[in-house]
C-alpha cells in the first residue's frame, strides 16, 4: 500500500540539474530499504522555482527539498523516507537561518502565496506520463460535458463571455476566433496549436507540455467539437524534446482510451491530434508561418487576410491557439465563464504565465491574475535583484517586447497597458536587468536576434533590421552621431509600419522602448563616448589613479602591448590609444589603483 | 472510452491515489519510526493504518506520516492522533491489531480507545 508519494521535477531545468538521476538512485535506495511497495515517485513537470532545482517535494507531509544532489538521495531515503525524519539542510527556506518549524508550507511562501495557478493547475502536481492521474484531476471531464450536454455554439458563447484572450502575444479574444471558424463551412476544418515558443528566456509554453500535456489536447479536442473539425495539430519545436516524448506519449495514451479518435464517448464525435516538429525557426511562431510550415513549405508568413479562420491549412478554415490559451479552457468549461472572467482586470481576464529569468533571484515559472503589478512579480514572487544591485529596467514579450524602467513599475500588467507604454504581453518571457546592463548594448541584443531570424520574405524586415543594427553597432562603438539617433527612430516607424507579419512589425520596439525611456544612455554613448554601465568595450578608459599608484611598476611589466608608462615609486599612466583593454593590469595591481570609466 | 461513466470510473479510482499530494488533512496520524520505533515493530503497524485508512476511503480526512523518536523509547511502537484543536491521543506499544481497532474506533467512530493510550500505562 502506498503511503507517500515522492514528487520530482521532471521539467527541463531541473533535468538538466540531474534529476533524472536523482530520481533512478531514490527508486533504488527505496528498494534497498524495502519501501518499494509504500512509498511511489512520481516525475511531475515543473513546480515553478526553477533557481533551486533539482526539486522534490515529499506527500503527505508536503516536505519541499532544493537544491537536491545525487549525493543527498541516501539521506533522504535513510533518514526521511524510512524513519520519518526531515532532512533539514535540504528543507527549502526562502528567508536564509528560519527554524525548520518556522518553515512555511510551499503554498505559503513568498513565491507561491499570491500566485493562482490556473493554466498550471497540474504541473508540478501529477505525473504527466500518466493519463489515469489527469483525470484525477478532473481531466476530460470538460470535454465529456461539452459532447454531452452542449452545442457548439454554447461553447463559443462560454468562451467569448469568459474573456479569455490569446496568450501567444497578440491577445485576440479566442471565443470570437473561434466563431469566425465557426461560421466557414468547409469540408475540412483544423485546429492548430502553436508550441513554437521562440523568445529568449521564455519557457511557458514548454513547462505546460511538459507538466500537463493533456489539458492541451482536451482544448483542442473542444476546440474542434466547437468549429466542426476532426483534426489538431500540434506544431512544436524540435528543440524541446521532453515536451515532445511527453506530448507523444499523452496522445498515444489518449488514443487508446478512446478520448481521441473515432466516436468518442459515444458521440460521434471524431477527432484526432498529429505533432508536427518545428526545426526552430523564430518566425514559425507567426501563424501563417507556422501554417505554411506544417504545409511542409519553406516558414514563411503569408498576407492577412485571408485570416486562418476563413483560409488557413491547407486552405481550409483554421484555428491557431497558444498553449497556454489551450491549458486555460478545461476549467472555463467546467468552473463556467463568470468563474473565469472574475479574475484579471476589464481589459484582461484570467491569469497569465511568465517565464521569470535575468538578475532576479527567483528564476522561474509563476502565474498570477492579470493586473498584478510588476513590482510585485519582481519583488515580492521573484525575491528582487541577487548582489544587492539596483533594479534598471525589465523586458517584457521578448524581442518584439519593450523594456518598462523602474518608475513604470506599479502599473498593473494587463494588455492594454503594457501596449500603451510601449512594451507588449508577447508569451509571457520577462527578462529582468540591473544597472550593470547597458541599455543600447540591450537592445542590440534583440536586433541581433531577429536579423538573424528575419526569414527574408519582405524588405522591411530583412533589410531594414539589418541597418537597425549597424546603426546600433556603430552607437556601441562609439562612432555614433546624435543624428543616428533620429535615424534609428524614423527607421523604425517605417519598419513597423510595412513588415508583412509581426516579426517585422515588432523587432523595432525594444530600440523603441530604450530610446524613449533610455535616451540619456544613448546620448552618453554619442556626446561623451562613455557607456554609463561600463560594457560597451569601446567606450571603456583604463584609467590609474594617481593618488592611489605607488609605483611599482608591476603593471608596466605585466602590460602587453607596453601602454603603461612611469618611473618607479611614480605613479604611472596609460596610454589610451595603445591600451587593447585586456584587463591584466587591473588584475596585477595590488593597490586597487586601476579603475575602467 | 464510450461512456462518461467510464471515465468517472477511473477519476474515482484515482483520486484516492492523488489526495495524497493535497497536503494535510484534519486527522493526522503519526507514527514513531525512529531506529526505536522501527526495532519495536512500527512498520507493520504504519503499513496496517495505510491500508486500513485507504480502505475505508478516509483519505480526504486522515493524513497517516511518520514521526522522529519523541523520547519515549520503551513505549514504541507510539502512534498519535492529532485532530483540529483536540488533544492530541498518543497510543503505545500498538501492534497491526491495535492499529486496526484505533482506525474503527477512534478514526471512524470518534471515539479513543482508553485503554491503548499512554495515560493507561501510566496508571
Amino acid at each position: 500500500m502506498i503511503r507517500s508519494h515522492v514528487l520530482i521535477c521532471g521539467g527541463t531545468g531541473c533535468t538538466s540539474g540531474g534529476s533524472q538521476a536523482i530520481g533512478e538512485k531514490l527508486q533504488r535506495e527505496i528498494d534497498r530499504l524495502g519501501l518499494t511497495d509504500e512509498i511511489k515517485i512520481v516525475r511531475t513537470g515543473c513546480f515553478g522555482l526553477c533557481a533551486n532545482g533539482p526539486v522534490m517535494i515529499v506527500y503527505p507531509e508536503g516536505t519541499f527539498y532544493s537544491h537536491v544532489k545525487v549525493e543527498d538521495v541516501t539521506d533522504i531515503a535513510e533518514e526521511h523516507l524510512l524513519k520519518g525524519r526531515v532532512v533539514e539542510r535540504l528543507v527549502y527556506k526562502e528567508a536564509e537561518g528560519l527554524k525548520l518549524e518556522d518553515v512555511p508550507a510551499l503554498g505559503e511562501t513568498n513565491f507561491y502565496k499570491t500566485q493562482l495557478r490556473v493554466a498550471l493547475r497540474n504541473c508540478g502536481v501529477i505525473d504527466p506520463e500518466n493519463i489515469e492521474e489527469y483525470i484525477a484531476m478532473d481531466g476530460y471531464q470538460a470535454l465529456g460535458k461539452v459532447l454531452t450536454e452542449m452545442t457548439p455554439q454554447e461553447v463559443i458563447d462560454v468562451m467569448k463571455k469568459s474573456g479569455l484572450r490569446g496568450r501567444g502575444g497578440a491577445g485576440f479574444p479566442t471565443g470570437t476566433k473561434w466563431q469566425f471558424a465557426a461560421a466557414n463551412t468547409a469540408d475540412q476544418k483544423y485546429v492548430v496549436c502553436n508550441a513554437d515558443e521562440g523568445d529568449p528566456g521564455a519557457f511557458m509554453d514548454r513547462s505546460v507540455l511538459e507538466g500537463d500535456p493533456h489539458a492541451v489536447l482536451e482544448a483542442m479536442a473542444i476546440a474542434g467539437y466547437a468549429i466542426g473539425a476532426s483534426k489538431g495539430y500540434i506544431y512544436v519545436r524540435a528543440e524541446y524534446p521532453i515536451a515532445v516524448h511527453r506530448l507523444e506519449v499523452a496522445i498515444g495514451q489518449a488514443r487508446e482510451y478512446g478520448l481521441l479518435g473515432e466516436d468518442i464517448f459515444g458521440t460521434g464525435f471524431n477527432f484526432d491530434i498529429d505533432v508536427r516538429l518545428g526545426a526552430g525557426a523564430f518566425v514559425c511562431g507567426e501563424e501563417t508561418a507556422l501554417l505554411t510550415s506544417i504545409e511542409g513549405n519553406r516558414g514563411e508568413p503569408r498576407n492577412k487576410p485571408p485570416f486562418p479562420a476563413n483560409k488557413g491549412l491547407f486552405a481550409k478554415p483554421t484555428i491557431i491557439n497558444n498553449v497556454e490559451t489551450l491549458a486555460n479552457i478545461p476549467q472555463i468549461i467546467l468552473k463556467g465563464a463568470d468563474w473565469f472572467a472574475s479574475m484579471g482586470t476589464e481589459d484582461s481576464r484570467g491569469t497569465k504565465v511568465f517565464a521569470l529569468g535575468g538578475a532576479i533571484n527567483n528564476t522561474g515559472l509563476v502565474e498570477i491574475p492579470l493586473g498584478t503589478t510588476l513590482r510585485h512579480i519582481i519583488y515580492d514572487i521573484g525575491g528582487g535583484i541577487p548582489n544587492g544591485r539596483k533594479f534598471k529596467a525589465v523586458q517584457t514579450g521578448g524581442p518584439s517586447g519593450g523594456c518598462i524602467p523602474a518608475s513604470l513599475l506599479d502599473t498593473p500588467i494587463d494588455y492594454g497597458n503594457l501596449t500603451r507604454i510601449g512594451a507588449m504581453m508577447g508569451s509571457g518571457g520577462m527578462i529582468v536587468t540591473d544597472d550593470s546592463t547597458c541599455m543600447v548594448d540591450f537592445a542590440r541584443f534583440f536586433l541581433d536576434f531577429t536579423v538573424d531570424e528575419s526569414c527574408g520574405k519582405c524588405t522591411p524586415c530583412r533589410i531594414g533590421t539589418r541597418r537597425l543594427l549597424e546603426l546600433l553597432n556603430k552607437i556601441t562603438e562609439g562612432n555614433g552621431t546624435l543624428e543616428d539617433l533620429d535615424k534609428l527612430e524614423e527607421l523604425c516607424k517605417y519598419i513597423k509600419a510595412n513588415s508583412l507579419c509581426a516579426l517585422g512589425q515588432t523587432a523595432p520596439n525594444p530600440v523603441l522602448s530604450t530610446l524613449k525611456y533610455f535616451r540619456d544612455e544613448y546620448e552618453a554613448h554619442v556626446v561623451e563616448k562613455r557607456c554609463p554601465a561600463g560594457v560597451c568595450k569601446n567606450l571603456m578608459r583604463y584609467y590609474i589613479q594617481p593618488d592611489v599608484c605607488r609605483g611599482c611598476t608591476a603593471c608596466a611589466r605585466k602590460c602587453p602591448v607596453g601602454a603603461i608608462s612611469g618611473k618607479v615609486k611614480e605613479p604611472h599612466v596609460i596610454d589610451t590609444t595603445k591600451c587593447i583593454k585586456c584587463g591584466a593590469c587591473i588584475e596585477t595591481c595590488k593597490f586597487n589603483a586601476i579603475v575602467k570609466k | 472510452m464510450k461512456s462518461l461513466e467510464e471515465l468517472a470510473k477511473i477519476r474515482e479510482r484515482m483520486q484516492n491515489k492523488v489526495v495524497l499530494r493535497e497536503g494535510q488533512a484534519n486527522i493526522r496520524v503519526a507514527v514513531g519510526m525512529a531506529t526505536c520505533g522501527i526495532a519495536a515493530g512500527a512498520r507493520p503497524v504504519l503499513n496496517t493504518l495505510v491500508e486500513e485508512v485507504a480502505k475505508r476511503n478516509l483519505n480526504d480526512k486522515v493524513t497517516v506520516t511518520q514521526t522522529g523518536c519523541i523520547g519515549m523509547c520503551r513505549f514504541e511502537p507510539i502512534v498519535e492522533v492529532f485532530e483540529g484543536d483536540k488533544e492530541r491521543v498518543t497510543y503505545i506499544k500498538v501492534t497491526p491489531e491495535k492499529a486496526k481497532e484505533i482506525v474503527e474506533k477512534h478514526l471512524v467512530g470518534g471515539n479513543p480507545i482508553a485503554e491503548y493510550t499512554i495515560g493507561a500505562a501510566e496508571n
